[in-house]
């Protein structure tokens, strides 16, 4: 006997391993995750500038919120923004995901050209689009004066054409990454659907209507509930492109949230703020879940 | 009979060359479109005052000042700042790689009570955005002692939901015998998971461990919570107060851009595959 464990041992001295080898991940979750979520709503219902002792306040801060008419326009900018570069950047990346599926020459160069953008810098990039987009003497202004447009747009400097500005760049830069998830997905449609569909005489367009959209649904999906997903948080480039201006023409929810939190100290009602942000999120994720169900069936 | 099959034909050829033309003319366009700014931040990283914005764009300047990139090092602590970046994107990507790993180890390949429901919760927190809860996170950073430290942002940084799951997917692609015939032989968990798992999973730690890196050395929002003192900066955070101070020196501006831009550049050129593999499957990753 001495020496050999029995079954019973073994597995209890397994499962305490497997406890072991999760305790430090689950120790950073708990401080770093599960904590302040908790704190987040905790504080939400709080005014507290973070030096004094919170002050409970109930519903105030959500009462605040909606006759806050620069949160109101916070949200109204993060559904423009989210739900207008929506559409370009879908289009754009089946576009082109589909035209490198075509078994073309360079493919790989084309596609790490689109990609790329992707994973560079948001600073880096923003700033540069904030030179090229220069209203007075910028590259893109440049060649249209040159091209005979007499008063060419303000871009970002402009309360009426700097949402549109940063929705271009937003689309420039996240397309290739929704163009590989495209190209995934074309790998899984069979070649023989295109076959049969050629001996039937069908011709490209109605074999990319017929066959392609929609055996690429599911991954149409996915790409929409990551893209709002992710829209909805956008914040970087708007911090350094255009700090929410001019005026407020491109505040954005998570933006709002930052300057009252770390400009102004009103840590309480960023956080209510914040929650909401979170239920947006929250609410396209049970989407998701939903639909994914369904998908998964119509994919068998 | 036969020629009107041969005008048919040659009909047929003509639609589909004009077809090709026009496949290519979108992509290449498309393609020029994508890599244009970058170009011109070189390009104008290059000039001077006078000539970064001269029109016609002279792509490549006559005489390149490559002094430029010496003064943005003389004027602010470029270097410092690149330390801290590749010191915070190392660290945060050798802790967050190995602790995701163990804990995919324990998901995939140990059976122990309540396993699925902690899975589950792992799962859940993906959902929850980092913007939610970085006002919490400066809280507990700074309730730590570890505000404007480099350790606050790379221990709030370190743990990741989604690299979890990434591992564990590919852990239970490796068949259960090894581990099994490795337990038999007596070796320890941990063991099994050094020796046997990890050696086998090469592709997918090299994949993630990519990801990991671009994400730390591309991050703005963690920094700009966590950190304020100059010696602490990241590039990303250097980049926004070169701008702040110098707001018209447009070429130097663009300096610090391409500086920023360079690693990340070559990482992608160097392990391109990995990217696109890695996209297959990140669907999840913001």
């Amino acid at each position: 006997m001495g020496k050999l464990m029995t079954t019973g041992q073994m597995g209890r001295n397994r499962s305490i391993t497997g406890y072991l080898f999760l305790l430090p991940s689950f120790i950073g979750f708990v401080v770093f995750t599960i904590i302040p979520i908790i704190f987040a709503v905790g504080i939400g219902f709080t005014r507290w500038d973070s030096m004094h002792p919170p002050r409970w306040v109930g519903l105030r801060n959500f009462q605040i919120m909606f006759s806050d008419s620069s949160f109101l326009v916070a949200l109204k900018n993060t559904l423009v923004f989210t739900f207008g570069s929506l559409p370009f950047t879908v289009v754009l990346a089946f576009i082109f995901a589909v035209m490198l599926n075509e078994g073309i020459r360079g493919r790989s160069i084309f596609r790490a050209a689109f990609f790329f953008p992707h994973i560079a810098s948001i600073v880096a990039c923003a700033i540069t689009w904030q030179l090229l987009f220069h209203p007075g003497a910028g590259p893109i202004n440049s060649m249209l004066m040159a091209l005979g447009i007499q008063n060419p747009p303000r871009w970002l400097a402009g309360t009426d054409t700097a949402m549109l500005s940063v929705i271009i760049v937003y689309v420039w830069k996240s397309a290739g990454y929704y163009m590989v998830m495209f190209l995934a997905g074309l790998q899984t449609i069979p070649t023989s659907l295109y076959e049969s569909a050629s001996i039937d005489g069908a011709r490209y367009p109605r074999k990319l209507l017929s066959i392609t959209i929609p055996m690429l649904s599911p991954t149409f999906f996915i790409v929409i509930i990551i893209l709002i997903i992710n829209s909805f948080k956008v914040f970087t480039m708007i911090y350094v492109m255009t700090g929410g201006g001019p005026g407020r023409s491109t505040s954005v929810l998570v933006y709002y949230v930052y300057t009252q939190a770390f400009r102004l100290s009103r840590y309480g009602y960023a956080s209510a703020m914040s929650l909401v942000l979170f239920v947006l999120v929250l609410v396209i994720t049970i989407v998701q879940y939903r639909g994914q169900k369904q998908w998964v069936t119509y994919m068998q | 009979m036969s020629a009107q099959l041969v005008l048919v034909n040659r009909e047929q050829k003509i639609k589909r060359a004009v077809s090709r033309i026009f496949v290519y003319a979108f992509v290449v366009i498309i393609s020029v479109t994508s890599v244009f700014p970058f170009v011109w931040m070189i390009s104008a990283s290059l000039k001077t005052e006078a000539t970064v914005f001269a029109w016609p764009i002279e792509w490549i300047p006559r005489d390149a000042h490559w002094s430029n990139y010496q003064e943005i090092f003389e004027r602010v602590n470029m270097l410092v700042y690149f330390r801290n970046t590749v010191i915070i994107s190392i660290a945060v990507t050798a802790i967050q790689l190995s602790l995701a790993s163990l804990a995919a180890y324990a998901f995939a390949k140990i059976v122990f009570p309540g396993r699925d429901i902690l899975f589950l919760l792992f799962l859940a927190t993906l959902m929850i955005p980092y913007q939610v809860i970085m006002i919490p996170i400066f809280v507990i950073v700074r309730t730590l002692g570890l505000i404007d430290t480099k350790l606050g942002l790379i221990l709030s940084c370190s743990f990741n939901a989604f690299s979890i799951f990434f591992m564990k997917q590919y852990f239970m692609t490796i068949p259960n015998e090894y581990v099994e015939a490795a337990r038999i032989d007596g070796m320890s968990e941990l063991r099994i998971f050094g020796q046997v798992i990890a050696p086998l999973s090469r592709p997918a730690i090299a994949t993630l461990a990519i990801y990991t890196f671009v994400g730390a050395w591309n991050d703005f929002l963690g920094p700009l919570v966590l950190l304020s003192s100059d010696h602490n900066l990241t590039i990303q955070l250097g980049i926004r107060k070169f701008i702040t101070q110098y707001s018209a020196r447009y070429e130097l501006i663009m300096a610090t851009a391409v500086l920023a831009i360079i690693p990340i550049l070559l990482i992608f050129l160097y392990f391109q595959k990995h990217f696109v593999k890695g996209m297959a499957l990140s669907g999840l990753k913001a």
